[in-house]
């Protein structure tokens, strides 16, 4: 194991001796075996069924499949953004009318907030989808899809801000006041700008929530990815292989983005800390 | 109204199969994410590695694709669950990435110290989890894990698209059968807000217990969230 900076998941055990080393080696090399014996049964059980065949797996490399799902991925991509560029303002909008001096535009924020965090998105997403039509109140797919991650989205961003701007110091308030500005002026033209630099690696992390959160284009049959993976299995049958590769994708851009959020983190802490 | 009235045995059943799925499924990911959190801060290497590559995959997959392979994709290759399981199993595996996660950071705020003397006395790795590092890192772990039991509660949601009976997959069922659809939705709604408010109340009672001094102190500061689960 590299030598890393003292944190306590180090400090848990003696740097080992050579009895200690030569137990570790032993334990090492005992659960190298289990996990490839665990990767082994699952493989074995694969293989059984006929589900490694070459022939169920390799069409993934031919573009016309590739062509489909990377057209899944295309939606996937749009919901998430226009998701985003809706979802993180309105959530700003509510974070601050939660903080507002208004009783009731705070309180009724506070409620919107608590509301959306608290219930589950497949919900919105079938009130959009069956209750709403009853009543004559129709959109198109993609908005019955990209509405309800907006709303969920913009409760849940509303906490960041909040946080974000909870945290900028108070001097920062009493040094706009001291210079002459109203409350909302400080708040827009000093306050705001620090916030939400602070938050920013948080709305890259709210990315990969929208992102999930874009699955449920699976329910509402808009053309994302898990979608398209379900139209493919209706097509070729291959439900494991599709299935598996569908979530690969996700798995491996979700990596990506929360990568880029703890960058971003680490960059703007080392900023912070050189002044 | 009417249709609450004729259908709330099947109402209180979703809402049984809800708290059922998310109890099952948090309790199973309470005891896999230990063993996560574990591997993750042991000396040995491939345990090590093995603890981050699982919370990379888990953490990081939407559950939905997880639940519809687990239902759909699996029993292709000869594993057959019942739904239900299916979706006790997805929320296990799912939960149990950011409960490790929160566990071992919970770790890491122990400081170094503690740590040091404990080994100083002479306890081994468990003993120092055991009796010095953990009792204090629960402390700052109840929040996060209260917060992995609401994203457990509203990801159980997501097993109506694997046809599991809980309160979501009643609600569309029963909306289906009538015009009062608003109705169905708001009551749905405030099942889950209850619960999940019911669930942060308990959280909140329990850190005020294990409070030392029982002070709540306020850190306003802003740490990287994890992404919600669902």
């Amino acid at each position: 194991m590299s030598t890393r900076s003292a944190s306590a998941t180090q400090v848990l055990f003696d740097a080992p001796g050579p009895r200690g080393r030569a137990r570790i080696r032993l334990l090492s090399v005992l659960s190298v075996l289990a996990i490839a014996a665990v990767l082994g049964l699952g493989l074995w059980q694969f293989g059984r069924n006929g589900q490694l065949a070459a022939d169920k797996w390799l069409p993934y490399l031919r573009r016309d499949y590739l062509a489909f799902l990377g057209e899944g991925l295309l939606g996937t991509l749009r919901a998430t953004a226009v998701a985003a560029v809706v979802a993180f303002p309105f959530g700003l909008l509510l974070a601050l009318g939660r903080l507002s001096r208004l009783r009731v535009l705070s309180a009724v924020a506070a409620a919107w907030i608590e509301f959306f965090r608290g219930i589950p998105m497949l919900l919105v997403v079938y009130a959009f989808l069956l209750a709403l039509p009853a009543y004559g109140v129709t959109f198109p797919r993609f908005w019955m899809l990209v509405i309800p991650m907006i709303l969920v989205s913009s409760a849940t961003t509303a906490e960041v801000f909040r946080a974000g701007i909870r945290a900028v110091d108070r001097g920062q308030h009493e040094a706009g006041a001291a210079i002459g500005l109203t409350s909302g002026q400080t708040m827009s033209a000093v306050i705001l700008p620090q916030a939400v630099r602070l938050v920013l690696p948080s709305l890259v992390l709210a990315l990969v929530s929208l992102l999930k959160d874009s699955t449920l284009g699976y329910v509402v049959s808009v053309n994302e990815l898990q979608f398209q993976g379900k139209t493919m299995v209706s097509i070729t049958r291959y439900l494991v292989q599709t299935y598996l590769v569908v979530s690969g994708i996700y798995i491996v851009l979700n990596i990506l983005l929360t990568r880029a959020a703890h960058l971003l983190d680490a960059r703007m802490r080392r900023r912070a800390a050189t002044g | 109204m009417q249709i609450l009235v004729e259908n709330w045995p099947l109402l209180l059943q979703g809402i049984g199969t809800t708290i059922a799925l998310t109890l099952l499924g948090y309790a199973f990911a309470l005891v896999l994410g230990t063993v996560v959190a574990v591997c993750r801060v042991s000396p040995i290497p491939p345990l090590r590695w093995a603890g981050t590559v699982y919370v990379e995959i888990f953490r990081n997959i939407p559950l939905l694709s997880l639940l519809i392979l687990l239902a759909f994709g699996l029993p292709d290759a000869g594993l057959v669950l019942p739904y239900f399981w299916c979706g006790v199993l997805g929320l296990t595996l799912s939960s149990a990435a950011f409960v490790g996660e929160n566990i071992r950071s919970g770790i890491n705020t122990v400081p170094v110290g503690h740590a040091e003397a404990a080994r100083s006395i002479g306890l081994g790795f468990f003993g120092v989890l055991r009796f010095v590092v953990l009792p204090q890192a629960f402390r700052t772990m109840v929040q996060p894990l209260v917060n992995v039991f609401i994203g457990t509660l509203i990801g159980s949601s997501l097993c109506a698209a694997i046809s599991v009976g809980e309160t979501t997959y009643v609600t569309q069922q029963l909306n289906i059968r009538s015009a009062e659809a608003v109705l169905l939705f708001l009551v749905a709604g405030v099942v889950y807000l209850a619960l999940s408010l019911l669930a942060a109340y308990g959280g909140r009672r329990l850190e005020a217990r294990l409070a030392p001094g029982g002070s709540g102190r306020l850190r306003p500061s802003v740490r990287l969230q994890g992404a919600a689960q669902a």
